[in-house]
């Protein structure tokens, strides 16, 4: 029973999401506009609930003293600083438990949760970001080697949509005449990026859509059960 | 001389740094065309009724902004020319401020606009794609407020919106999921709403497919170029066009490198044949 009613509300739920989609009438159209509301309530609560394995998990590597530990104390130390000054004190547009912070404002500019947030959060994130072009250049020259005929296409094409993609491209070919206009770089990486790109791209999708229909028939028919955890 | 590849490495990233700071402290002006794509973007931001309203939507977060804030900088100032009335959701929950943050910016540039009235930021919503369906039917039932609490009725700016289909056109700033694809998936396919957007260079390629013969994505600004392609046909010149000189010198020193790369692959190969 534990097992079969989540089943059974899987396998009507799914029926009526897609005969609502075919049928988007009374009283199917009634019914998925309130599985809608449904669906963004749980979302709102799975950010919470996030939020709370959050502490659990970074808790429980502190308490056990896992390799890099003291890692996790600053997790969990910076979460509770933005929790607490987006409480007290709100964000620019809300105030907060404590008020507004107008003096808090005057004195820093703006309020405390936003303050964290433009200049410590924002140029961290984008800090990390960009450390993928360090990583990606370093792979870049030691993967791409012309190999064999495959990998000297895709080293090619790489060249050619790395240039034809930046204003060197431009640069480098921009002399050439009319008559020669598709050898023009940013021409030759908007052709790559059009045709063969598109194609492959096209193909995966398609694939991953069948995939898609194959595993949710699946869950709606119950014969895929991992949702619902245990063996 | 054979450098170990820790030295390789060291050297690859000094010259990296050194590649992107330069063009950023003194100007190569490198030249920046349009492409098809932007032009199709920009041909459909200029192309608008005054008044249009217009939905941007920021599905991104801080680690994207170097790449798309300048296009949503770029777009929504071209917007605000044209005196079109945006409305801003994300679907991303940083997107909320990022775009409070383009427009305080702009606010500085064009002292005239005013917030509710020719502009609103809704805010972040959960759910992603489920979100976007909801606001086909009614945009009030997801946004009942903006982001400072005003009931969306007391709005002068949703004057007359109910949902998706009132807006001229969709543009979503997408770093990932949910973004551009969802807003086609429902947005262009299901509510028949013009749907454009821009997107990362990595995830461009990704999204290409929907800019097909039934304009399921109408245009898409893809990276960083695309944005200072953006900013030229719009005639503002600003964050995106400068980075694009430090770009284009970091692609061509990882150019350098593959080459370095190759050539030192064939020697050692052609000595091992030899020996």
């Amino acid at each position: 029973m534990k097992r079969r009613i989540p089943l059974l509300i899987a396998f009507f739920v799914g029926i009526l999401v897609i005969v609502a989609e075919f049928i988007p009438h009374k009283p199917f159209g009634t019914l998925t506009g309130g599985l809608e509301d449904w669906f963004m309530i749980i979302a709102g609560f799975a950010i919470i609930l996030g939020q709370m394995n959050l502490i659990k998990v970074h808790v429980l590597k502190i308490k056990h003293k896992l390799p890099n530990w003291q890692y996790f104390i600053v997790t969990i130390v910076s979460f509770a600083v933005m929790v607490i000054f987006g409480l007290f004190w709100g964000t620019e547009d809300n105030a907060g438990i404590l008020g507004a912070g107008t003096s808090l404002v005057q004195s820093i500019g703006s309020k405390p949760f936003d303050y964290m947030f433009n200049n410590v959060y924002q140029h961290l994130s984008a800090s990390m970001f960009s450390l993928l072009a360090f990583f990606i250049a370093s792979a870049a020259y030691r993967a791409f080697i012309g190999r064999t005929t495959e990998s000297n296409l895709l080293l090619i094409a790489a060249v050619l949509v790395m240039l034809g993609r930046t204003s060197l491209g431009s640069f480098l070919t921009g002399w050439l005449p009319d008559a020669l206009s598709f050898l023009h770089l940013p021409n030759l990486a908007e052709f790559i990026m059009k045709y063969p790109n598109t194609a492959g791209q096209r193909a995966i999708m398609i694939c991953a859509g069948l995939g898609i229909i194959g595993s949710s028939l699946r869950i709606i028919l119950g014969i895929e059960r991992s949702y619902l955890g245990g063996e | 001389m054979k450098m170990s590849p820790e030295n390789t490495r060291r050297t690859l990233f000094t010259l990296i740094l050194i590649g992107v700071a330069l063009p950023l402290i003194f100007k190569l002006g490198l030249p920046i065309e349009s492409s098809e794509n932007v032009q199709m973007v920009y041909d459909l931001v200029n192309g608008q009724p005054e008044g249009s309203h217009i939905l941007l939507s920021f599905d991104y977060d801080p680690a994207s902004k170097p790449e798309l804030h300048p296009m949503a900088y770029a777009v929504a100032r071209n917007a605000l020319e044209r005196k079109y009335k945006i409305v801003c959701t994300a679907l991303w929950p940083m997107g909320a401020s990022l775009c409070a943050d383009t427009f305080k910016r702009l606010k500085e540039e064009m002292p005239g606009i005013e917030d509710g009235v020719d502009y609103v930021n809704l805010g972040f919503k959960a759910g992603g794609i489920v979100t976007i369906q909801k606001m086909g039917s009614d945009i009030r039932d997801v946004y009942p407020a903006d982001m400072s609490g005003t009931p969306i009725g007391e709005l002068p700016i949703m004057d007359g919106i109910r949902n998706l289909t009132d807006f001229a056109f969709v543009y979503s700033f997408s770093a990932g999921a949910p973004g551009i694809k969802e807003w086609v998936m429902v947005a262009h396919d299901k509510n028949k709403v013009i749907t454009t957007g821009g997107a990362t260079a990595v995830s461009a390629p990704a999204i290409l497919p929907y800019i097909n013969e039934q304009k399921q994505l109408h245009g898409l600004l893809g990276g960083l170029k695309a944005a200072a392609e953006y900013e030229k046909l719009s005639g503002h010149i600003d964050i995106a066009t400068s980075g694009m000189d430090a770009q284009s010198i970091a692609h061509l020193i990882i150019i350098l490198f593959i080459a370095v790369g190759n050539i030192q692959y064939h020697l050692i190969r052609k000595r091992k044949r030899g020996e």
